[in-house]
């Protein structure tokens, strides 16, 4: 078993007894909840005359139903404006801090928690959500929960756990022009399998690592879980300190800041952590990586051929031919000149600020290809705001993008933001599973969001560091 | 006031019924429950959205999928392959499939959200080699109504006269066993363990604890 890791410790201080089943019961440091995986949880609280234990621990936003278009009250789909409704109830009834959207800090959850300065290195944070493990960038232990462990958290304010293995993926070198986290992450996947991480949780470490940014490790570890790990970090270091330093909460409260900084400094792995699994990856030899398939860990370099089932894993063939048929590829092929029908750029993993950025510089004095509908949904209403401040909005919708409201939106297809028929999707969030975007014909392929630019530009899958230059970007 | 531990939590050591092979690695939870199911605030009725786009076209016309055939509507442990329920957190993807009838899944492995979910709805997710898993879906397509009797304590599957090992995660087979697979009573009765954890912690204020009042 792992020692000294940041896990192990940040595990040992929330740790409140073993539990007869030999699980660790486990405090939580911060509970975040939504409209679609908390109503059932609320419930059974009731049910059981139960009250939540720790609201002030416990925060709320709505992200995946809310329209982002048309967001007046009451919301046009019946289902939609129910479950807003019992949110509102829920909260208000427990006293829980909520992010509405008519607070102007309302969007994804993994979006919002870190932008607040509710995401902190060394807290443990919940939420009924798999990608919180995007938290663990800050040096938190993060993962997701089901909605019966959502009610047990709510009414004690723990979760009951069991320790896993801790594999440490260290990734070497300096990435490459045009090649970004998502790309990374995308590797690892592909690497390590989608189930590769069941058991583990992935430290993520090294010069790659290091030098980016907290939006760049926020896209790495939220897609710790679709290599199968349920929780990803990375030790907090300066990088994290002046980003949580410039947060609503130690804004607030400057003295905190000064208070923790030696806990963040303790809980960082020690330089001799003992690991149960090491992973090196030459950060350097990377190029952009997309998804030729129907799992994340179906991907390739841009230039790489599509693989043959035959050559893959006995295991993994299968899967490939039926991944293959659905999305009408063929082996040796690469994916570049991939026709594509919608261009999504949003989602957890690649929606905030600088993702937003890094796009509008490719769009910026291009047009979005005339069969290719387009679409940017910031991560959260600050993002949006911030985002439209600096021009970026004009610079979008010149180019022939619809600008939203911020979202989950098209990555999982539970608002009216869906693929429809057989589209075909370059998309920046996590998951390219039959059925995820909203039609089970439709046919997605992630990316990072300046290929998904070029891709919205183009109408074809295609390699962003090859795209002509424009009078802008010729300046 | 009733006390939450009067909720009653059965011990789930033995599960039998008639098997259901669900065939193909990392069937993930967007195939188990599309999203469009999830606008929902109760588990109520989730069971008929089980598998729903793999069981019926754009026209809702049923195709061919183990859920939609006759010899198969009875059956309650469900044989599946790798990585199974991989993908979201939901626990839509459990509920519905135990509203659908299941009571225990056999497979290569499991997500481990996934597997989290089913303990919390006392439903075992017992792992076995891809060479048993494959034998044992094989016979439940020949033998639909066979009995499959999973023993959760000897860690054993037993069917057509034969018993084979499994494997029950350590936790898990105690929790099932021992009728502690619902931990919200059993965590609250910790509550000023969980209040001094609590104090410890550098980022917890003293107003963010609550009044011990219970």
């Amino acid at each position: 078993m792992s020692d000294s890791t940041l896990y192990d410790k940040v595990w040992n201080r929330h740790k409140v007894t073993t539990l007869p089943t030999g699980q660790d019961q486990l405090f939580v440091g911060l509970h975040l909840i939504h409209e679609v995986t908390s109503p059932q949880a609320f419930g059974m609280l009731r049910e059981r005359d139960l009250e939540v234990a720790y609201p002030e621990l416990t925060h709320a936003t709505v992200d995946h139903i809310v329209p982002t278009a048309d967001q007046s009250r009451p919301y046009k789909e019946d289902a939609a404006e129910e479950m807003m409704a019992e949110l509102e109830q829920n909260v208000r009834d427990a006293g829980i801090e909520f992010s509405d959207p008519t607070s102007g800090n309302q969007g994804i959850v993994h979006v919002i928690g870190p932008e607040q300065g509710l995401t902190q290195p060394g807290k443990t944070i919940v939420c009924g959500d798999s990608h919180t493990s995007t938290h663990g960038a800050f040096g938190a232990l993060a993962f997701g929960i089901g909605t019966s462990q959502i009610r047990d958290v709510l009414a004690t304010g723990t979760v009951a756990m069991e320790k896993q293995k801790v594999r440490k993926i260290e990734v070497t070198g300096e990435l490459g022009e045009g090649v970004e986290a998502k790309d990374v992450i995308l590797e690892i996947i592909r690497r390590l399998g989608t189930e590769g991480g069941v058991g583990y949780v992935y430290e993520y470490a090294g010069e790659a690592i290091e030098s980016l940014g907290m939006e760049g490790r926020m896209s790495i570890c939220n897609m710790s879980i679709e290599g199968g790990a349920r929780a990803g970090y990375v030790n907090p270091d300066e990088t994290t300190y002046e980003w949580l330093e410039n947060t609503d909460y130690f804004q607030d409260n400057p003295e905190e800041f000064a208070k923790l900084k030696p806990y963040w400094e303790s809980i960082r792995s020690d330089a001799d952590a003992e690991y149960d699994d090491v992973v090196t990856i030459d950060g350097s030899s990377l190029e952009p990586v997309v998804t030729w398939g129907t799992t994340p860990g179906q991907g390739i370099g841009i230039s790489d051929p599509i693989p043959s089932p035959e050559e893959l894993p006995e295991d993994k063939q299968d899967t490939a031919r039926r991944a293959q048929e659905h999305m009408r590829v063929e082996p040796g092929e690469t994916m570049e000149g991939y026709e594509i029908d919608v261009a999504f750029l949003g989602s957890c993993t690649n929606a905030r600020l600088p993702d937003l950025r890094r796009a509008a510089e490719i769009v910026e004095g291009r047009q979005v290809h005339e069969d290719v509908r387009a679409l940017v949904v910031p991560g959260s209403q600050r993002v949006q705001k911030t985002a439209e401040e600096e021009g970026l909005k004009d610079v979008f919708e010149a180019a022939g993008f619809d600008w939203r409201n911020a979202g989950c939106s098209m990555c999982l297809g539970m608002n009216e933001d869906q693929l429809e028929g057989d589209e075909a999707c370059a998309s920046s969030s996590n998951r390219n599973f039959i059925g995820r975007q909203g039609s089970k014909d439709g046919r997605t392929v992630l990316m990072n969001p300046r290929m998904v630019a070029a891709a919205a530009i183009v109408g074809e899958v295609t390699d962003v560091r090859d795209l002509p230059e424009t009078e802008v970007t010729a300046r | 006031m009733t006390d939450a531990a009067d909720v009653e939590i059965p011990e789930v050591d033995y599960v039998s019924g008639s098997g259901i092979p669900i065939r193909g690695n990392d069937i993930d939870t967007d195939q188990i429950i599309p999203a469009r199911f999830m606008k929902v605030v109760t588990f109520d009725g989730l069971g008929e959205f089980a598998f729903f786009d793999l069981r019926f076209d754009e026209n809702d016309e049923p195709k061919e999928h183990p859920f939609n055939e006759q010899r198969f509507q009875d059956s309650s442990v469900m044989v599946v392959n790798s990585n199974f329920g991989c993908g979201s957190s939901r626990e839509h993807a459990p509920q519905a499939l135990m509203r659908w009838g299941i009571d225990a899944i056999i497979g290569e492995s499991f997500a481990a959200i996934f597997a989290g979910n089913c303990l919390a709805l006392g439903i075992p997710t017992v792992t076995a080699d891809t060479e048993t898993i494959q034998e044992l879906q094989d016979w439940v397509d020949e033998n639909p109504d066979g009995e499959i009797d999973v023993d959760v304590e000897a860690e054993t599957v037993t069917y057509g006269g034969e018993t084979i090992d499994v494997t029950v995660d350590d936790a898990q087979r105690k929790a099932l066993v021992d009728g502690v697979w619902d931990t919200t009573a059993l965590m609250k009765s910790n509550a000023s363990e969980v209040r001094k954890t609590a104090q410890d912690l550098p980022y917890v204020r003293d107003d963010q604890i609550p009044d011990a009042a219970d």
